[in-house]
Parts: structure tokens; sequence; C-alpha cells
């Protein structure tokens, strides 16, 4: 399956803005993504090992955490994976 | 540095007067080059903070898929955001900095003063880590359209 990588995280993985990995699970997937790129581990995941909160995770439309088995939800090699870091602000 | 058009200059900055007394936003489309953030097309985008729009922003997660999903078939990227600050200054604010997460990325401010846009100003995140990020005043190129002879 594919990852999509935003802009600011490009540094992490030698420029690439698409990442194919093998992942049975969202949580294997991410996971084999960190293993491939380490330095995206803390921009990704909190000490706890949990996503950051700031960081969204979406399979294909599907926003991860609103999935029934969240991380757990099995993936196919079809399925995308978008990572997407949110946008909100305010005076 | 940020450069764009002048036409998407005047739009994000026509959207903060269509939005007005609420904030506007919208995502920067284009390339990184040489250090400068060049912008190819600016994407208007719904302000999902109903509950204080006069002063907040948000873009659906599942809007900026789409949107980079658009700039993915043009071989663009995202570099950059605006909104806009309702009869406030065009300066960051600590909910800016707080919320403000893609690092290398423009983030453009417009003042809109009783309905009139006026200053524009823009920032650049930098930082490697959210631990270590910053905004930097950064200086807005806007590039005038060449006519072109049908001679």
């Amino acid at each position: 399956m594919t990852i999509h990588i935003p802009t600011p995280l490009r540094v992490y993985t030698n420029g690439q803005g698409s990442v194919p990995v093998t992942g049975a699970t969202v949580a294997d997937a991410l996971e084999a993504l960190v293993t491939a790129h380490p330095g995206l581990r803390a921009n990704l995941f909190n000490a706890d090992g949990k996503l950051r909160s700031f960081v969204n995770v979406y399979l294909n439309d599907e926003d991860v955490r609103y999935l029934e088995l969240k991380e757990d939800s099995p993936t196919t090699p079809d399925d995308e994976l978008t990572i997407i870091p949110s946008i909100a602000g305010g005076r | 540095m940020l450069r764009l058009q002048f036409s998407d200059y005047e739009s994000l900055r026509k959207h903060g007067e269509q939005t007005y007394p609420h904030e506007c936003c919208g995502v920067l489309l284009g390339r990184f080059v040489d250090g400068v953030n060049e912008v190819e097309e600016i994407v208007a985008a719904g302000n999902t903070r109903t509950d204080s729009a006069h002063n907040r922003y948000q873009i659906a997660p599942v809007e900026l898929i789409r949107i980079q999903r658009q700039a993915r078939a043009k071989s663009l990227d995202i570099v950059g955001f605006y909104h806009s600050h309702p009869d406030h200054p065009a300066q960051w604010s600590a909910t800016d900095i707080a919320e403000a997460h893609w690092l290398g990325c423009s983030y453009v401010i417009t003042r809109v003063a009783h309905g009139k846009s006026d200053v524009t100003n823009s920032f650049l995140l930098r930082g490697t880590s959210e631990e270590d990020k910053s905004f930097e005043d950064e200086p807005i190129e806007i590039m005038m359209a060449v006519a072109t002879s049908t001679k």
C-alpha cells in the first residue's frame, strides 16, 4: 500500500511524497513507515506511542480515529494512507 | 520568501472580505524552489470553526486531502496556507503558532478592517519539530502578469 507524506515530513523520507509499505493493518503500515524512516517517529507519535493529536491519518477517505477498529483496521495493497497535520489557528 | 501572482494575492485578500466578520482560510499550492515558496495556485477552503468563526479557523482534514490530491495530479505541493484576522493585526497569534504544524510552509495573514483587507503579512514556520518551531517574518514577492502580444 501507499502512504502519502505531507510536505514538512518529506525531509525524513528522502524527499519522497509517497512511500510504499507493507502492512496488514493501519498500525502495521505506520510502523513499517517509521521503521524505514526513523526520523518520522517523533514527529508522528508522542512518548506514549500514540499518534500526536494534530496528526490526522486517513485510510482512503476515512479518518482512522472514526473507524470501528481505528488503527487496527485491516488494509489491502490497493489502499492509500494519508498523513495530514491539522490546519487551524486564529487571532 | 513567498512568491505569488498578483491575481492570487488579490484573491486571498478578497476572500477575507467575503467572509468578514468571520475568518477565511485557504491553501497555497506550488513548489519549493531554492528556498522560495512559489505559489502556482490558491484554493479557498471552508472554515469548520463555525462555533467561533470570528476568531478561529480550521480546515477540515478531508477537504485538505482533496486539495492535496488535486495538487498531486498537477505535480504541485502544499507550500502554505492563508487566513484572515477580522479587525485584528496581521500578526501571528499564540493560537496560530500553537496550531501551526507544517514546518517550512508559509502562513499568510490578512487584516480585514471594517470589511476591507489592508495589511497582508507572511510568516515562515521554521524549525525541525514541534519543540523548536517558530514563525519568522517572510518577504512576499508579488508577480505581475506579463502582457502577451498577439502580433
